[in-house]
């Protein structure tokens, strides 16, 4: 892996997720501190802030970098704020890893954290009839539990995916989360409580649909360099790679918030350059790596079939093999190629700027030995995926 | 008895109601690229510098790409009808369009009458009413096999 791509992790932090109900600044903090002291550094050896904004808490959401530096104290450190739906995160990472790498900077902290209202995601208040995301709900009722059970339900026609096949996602990502203590949900469920569950968008039932929650999470990104000089070369994390691909025309899956696809009428979609197979598939070529040098994997289970999907997209496996991987125990903590130790969003729920940040969290751990209870023997290269509304998707590449 | 409440599109300009509805969309002069709704400013195709469409109407007919159902009422400004009653969706495949279109599908269809590749067509249908109007959109509606235009039976 080219040395002059990587920046160094030196701190992660997070604030349990939950329901907490309380200003979602007061998660950026603790998990920024919590970063912090992880990374042994002082709020004011922090040259760059670099915030994931929240759309859901007025206006400091919006300039979510300058809302925690003004919260952590002014000290004149440099600011961005990013919103990539739930990318977020990743753009924030993006952000930061660009200034070091620019040499702009030696050490930056990356901070988001979101307080969310219960129930299905609806749109930002106001009669927008411009807005395509108010519109989907207005004139189709679409959540985005529809879009989820549309891809669900075309995975049981084109590769024979069954509801228990789905369940067993879900039993999986329980049994994950039950040892990590940043974990919202943790309790171990059956297959059968999972089928018994109500349905809300067919296939798709209760258990198997995340649910958005309360949470913050942190990183302190420095120079290499830096970090040698401040912490040593033995057991150093880096990243080698971040991806923030946009789609590319004409984008044939319907995609959040959309009404319809791209139409291939004057370009056909060349084959395997599909949205979400992009996103991982930038990262291994920026990082010079291919998917069979990946140890472990956070991916967005945003439902228990999108994890199947994702298993594929991100090449653990060829197109309609997601199924025997996940009944082989492949994708269990003990298996092959672990997927979510963490619990994923099955036991987190989604907080969204936090999210993408909270899945780098889940591999330095993992990468450091220092994941009690969910612990991925060996791991040394990890990988992040993850995608959003509005063309937006991340992936981010850890190693040792 | 209460005058008829007039029947107008729930959003302006995205599809038909007068005879056979239709969705109208654009199709771009330069590369022949389609859009719903409709593109009115920029080719969305990267390779064309497109700037002129013609507003044109979609197929009526298409195939099931996917389809799921809406148990729960999704929230607002979704106006749902008191009590709920729960609503099929589905994404359909345009065959001249190559693109890929959502709707509901018509009351009283559930997701055990539905498979991908079923073929459904488009009507209007009441979204919801106010004391003045009722607003329309547009649904898919599943074809009974007699429905099928050339299809023989036997």
């Amino acid at each position: 892996m080219a040395d002059d791509k990587k920046v160094a992790v030196l701190g992660v932090g997070m604030h349990p997720w939950g329901k907490w109900g309380r200003n979602f600044v007061e998660y950026g903090l603790t998990a920024a501190r919590a970063a912090l002291a992880d990374a042994g550094l002082t709020w004011r050896d922090v040259q760059f802030v670099s915030g994931a904004d929240t759309i859901r808490n007025g206006y400091p959401g919006y300039v979510a970098g300058a809302t925690f530096a003004s919260a952590l104290g002014w000290t004149g450190a440099r600011v961005a704020s990013s919103y990539a739906a739930c990318a977020s995160g990743a753009t924030a990472v993006a952000a930061a890893r660009a200034q070091i790498l620019a040499g702009l900077c030696d050490v930056a902290l990356v901070v988001g954290a979101d307080t969310t209202p219960k129930g299905f995601f609806a749109p930002v208040g106001g009669d927008r009839k411009d807005d395509p995301d108010w519109l989907r709900f207005h004139l189709l009722g679409a959540t985005n539990p529809t879009y989820f059970a549309l891809y669900a339900r075309r995975r049981m026609e084109l590769f024979g995916a069954t509801e228990d096949d789905f369940a067993q996602v879900k039993v999986k990502n329980a049994r994950h989360g039950l040892a990590n203590p940043n974990a919202r949900y943790r309790a171990e469920v059956t297959a059968e409580e999972v089928l018994a569950s109500p349905m809300v968008a067919d296939p798709l039932r209760l258990l198997e649909i995340c649910a958005t929650s309360d949470g913050g999470a942190a990183l302190v990104l420095t120079s290499t360099d830096y970090a040698r000089r401040h912490a040593g070369a033995a057991g150093l994390v880096t990243i080698p790679a971040v991806s923030t691909v946009t789609p590319r025309f004409p984008q044939s899956v319907i995609e959040m918030p959309n009404f319809a696809t791209d139409s291939a009428v004057a370009a056909e979609a060349a084959p395997g350059t599909g949205f979400r197979r992009s996103i991982a598939h930038a990262a291994y070529e920026e990082a010079g790596i291919s998917p069979e040098d990946v140890d472990v994997a956070e991916v967005y289970d945003l439902s228990s079939a999108l994890e199947l999907d994702w298993y594929e997209d991100i090449g653990l496996c060829k197109e309609g093999e997601a199924e025997r991987l996940l009944r082989d125990g492949d994708t269990a903590v003990g298996g092959r190629i672990p997927v979510n130790p963490s619990g994923g969003l099955s036991c987190f729920g989604e907080a969204i700027p936090a999210q993408a940040i909270a899945q780098v969290c889940e591999l330095v751990w993992q990468l450091r030995g220092q994941a009690p209870g969910r612990q991925v023997e060996g791991a040394r290269v990890g990988v992040t995926a993850n995608q959003g509304l509005f063309g937006h998707g991340s992936s981010v590449i850890v190693t040792t | 008895m209460a005058p008829t409440k007039s029947a107008i599109p729930a959003v302006d300009g995205w599809f038909t109601t007068e005879g056979t509805p239709s969705l109208l969309g654009s199709r771009c002069r330069t590369c022949g690229t389609y859009a719903f709704p409709r593109e009115t400013y920029f080719c969305r195709n990267p390779e064309c510098d497109g700037m002129a469409f013609d507003e044109v109407p979609l197929s009526r007919q298409g195939r099931i790409w996917s389809y799921t159902d809406a148990r729960y009422q999704p929230p607002p400004p979704y106006r749902a009808a008191d009590p709920y009653v729960p609503f099929c969706i589905a994404a359909v495949e345009l065959a001249a369009e190559k693109m890929v279109v959502m709707g509901q599908i018509v009351p009283g269809v559930g997701v055990d009458d539905l498979s991908v590749g079923t073929e459904v067509e488009l009507v209007t249908d009441v979204l919801y009413e106010d004391d003045d109007h009722q607003y329309l959109v547009w649904k898919w509606r599943p074809l009974a096999s007699g429905d099928r235009p050339g299809e023989t039976h036997g």
